[in-house]
């Protein structure tokens, strides 16, 4: 195959294809809902609250209390605000929407099993029975994703994902609240609900302590940010604390949000939560203490797409993903091979290179292959300074 | 058998369909990852009963070792919550750490056996994703046809 010189594309990131409604920042590191309003006004409340907190009452409370009231008010706000990002900003567990070669296994299966409806009859709605924990659970199709969703899995129709141990898409923090970022999603509202709680009653001291010397009025009149604290404050708590409560119960059962709503599993007709250890120590400790699944989504991967421009060769589409995955992509070159990328190039590659399959065989051979080794080892990726014609090559 | 390995490498990226075989998962003790030890008739003629279950049986045994609530897990969920889990930028969890020992475990499993009879394990990991099939993340096992 004669190597001719091709122009290459910029290189992008698989988060710059995924479907889904998502927004993604710093180069696909941070995912977000689309709408992020009420995400600000949430930051603005915090930070504006703690702020007049600090200006205020602060100066006077470490003279004439103790200077450890600010500063463990410091470091609550610390870590509420890093529950708060890390909540989201993080993946909460979206499962990748299947390939159209996995789409078409999937359908293939779905008619084979429903074969044998007779003629006239509307075939059973797609729904997988499975047995968890001695009783069995119904894992439903969806048909946006074309996967049969995992247990506790639901599709998100805000970020239009279907997201693993869905709870609830939570607006006050722009990002659904899921498998990957529930416990930080509660350890935000339970600390959360600490720095309320925490200034609400520093305001009351601060107020009375200061209405022995001043006077009432007076003291409203020297910190006016008091008023707006104990407003917010007042608000604040009533729901996040009542938030906190609801999800220390659901901890307790193991359940979501989504399971608690729909009455997954109230008791009627004898349904019991399977996943619950029946002990409410070990549901907490599996829920909080649990393990720190990495993401399954790959956000991060280069796509270099290459566009042929000569006759004699067709470009061929590569890209490699990030670290997990330490193969270089791979094109089908048999010619009976199906035109959808086969169910090797998932992290890797995009539907648009079904466009660039009748890629030769040799320019295959020529490819890298990095050996399937530790997946901790760092990808094939395309340097950008290489020529052209080695980036035929390496492949 | 370096050589088969490599020949097996590049089925991985041509194999269609017809090339794999898929081991489900057991959702029996819930949403832990198990995978079901039921003998997949295509392997029938390919590799013995008793290497494959015992395969299946150790990848058990470690994501149940990975996915384990004790004294250990919690201790660890304590730590990183006290330093708002920025203790993981310096150390690993341990969840990652038994799947680092999972991923050396296949890659020996398909040096020694498996790609002396044709097949090669793929990784869970590695593959990162629901996939194919019935069910959540089953194992693939693939051979040259």
């Amino acid at each position: 195959m004669s190597a001719v010189m091709i122009s290459k594309k910029a290189a992008s990131r698989r988060w710059e294809k995924l479907p889904g409604k998502n927004t993604f920042c710093c180069d696909g590191r941070v995912m977000m809902a689309r709408q992020k309003g009420v995400f600000y006004l949430t930051l603005f409340l915090i930070v504006g609250t703690c702020a007049l907190f600090f200006a205020f009452e602060c100066p006077y409370l470490a003279l004439h209390l103790s200077p450890a009231i600010p500063v463990f008010a410091i470091l609550l706000f610390l870590f509420v605000m890093a529950m708060l990002l890390r909540t989201s900003f993080s993946d909460p567990g979206v499962l990748p929407r299947a390939l159209p070669e996995e789409a078409t296994f999937i359908e293939m299966e779905i008619e084979a099993a429903n074969a044998n409806v007779p003629a006239g009859q509307r075939p059973p709605p797609r729904i997988r029975n499975v047995q968890i924990n001695s009783q069995i659970v119904k894992l439903k199709y969806c048909y946006t994703c074309k996967i049969f969703r995992p247990p506790r899995a639901s599709h998100c129709s805000i970020c239009d994902n279907c997201v693993d141990r869905f709870d609830h898409h939570c607006p006050w923090v722009g990002n659904c609240v899921g498998k990957r970022n529930y416990r930080y999603f509660y350890l935000f509202t339970l600390s959360l609900s600490l720095l309320t709680i925490y200034i609400f009653a520093f305001d009351i001291v601060h107020v009375v302590l200061r209405s022995v010397d001043s006077g009432f009025v007076n003291t409203l009149k020297e910190t006016p940010g008091t008023v707006l604290e104990v407003l917010v404050c007042f608000f604040t708590l009533w729901s996040v604390v009542g938030l906190t409560g609801f999800h220390t119960y659901l901890i307790s059962l193991n359940q979501t949000t989504n399971e608690d709503i729909k009455g997954s599993w109230s008791g009627k007709n004898r349904v019991q939560n399977p996943y619950s250890h029946k002990n409410i120590i070990k549901n907490c400790c599996e829920v909080l203490c649990g393990p720190a699944y990495p993401s399954v989504l790959d956000r991060r991967g280069l796509m270099v797409e290459e566009l042929p421009t000569s006759a004699s060769l067709d470009g061929p589409t590569a890209s490699s993903s990030s670290s997990k995955n330490s193969i270089a992509a791979a094109q089908s070159t048999k010619t009976t091979a199906p035109l959808i990328p086969n169910e090797h190039t998932p992290e890797d590659v995009k539907p648009g290179i079904a466009a660039s399959l009748e890629k030769s065989h040799t320019s295959e051979e020529e490819r890298m292959p990095t050996p399937l080794n530790t997946p901790c080892k760092s990808p094939t990726q395309d340097r950008g300074p290489s020529s052209p014609k080695e980036k035929v090559q390496k492949l | 058998v370096s050589v088969q390995f490599h020949n097996l490498q590049e089925l991985r990226h041509n194999a269609s369909l017809s090339n794999k075989v898929f081991v489900q998962r057991d959702y029996t003790e819930g949403t832990v990852c198990k995978f079901q030890t039921k003998f997949p008739s295509e392997l029938d003629s390919r590799i013995e009963r008793t290497l494959f279950e015992d395969t299946v049986k150790t990848l058990n045994n470690y994501y149940a070792e990975a996915e384990k609530i004790g004294g250990q897990s919690y201790l660890e969920g304590c730590l990183a919550c006290a330093t708002a889990y920025l203790i993981f930028l310096c150390m690993e969890t341990r969840y990652e750490k038994v799947l680092k020992k999972i991923s050396h475990y296949i890659q020996e499993q398909n040096e020694k056996i498996y790609a002396p009879r044709g097949l090669l394990i793929t990784d869970p990991i590695e593959r990162g994703r629901a996939s194919l099939g019935s069910s959540f993340d089953p194992l693939i096992l693939i051979y040259s046809a």
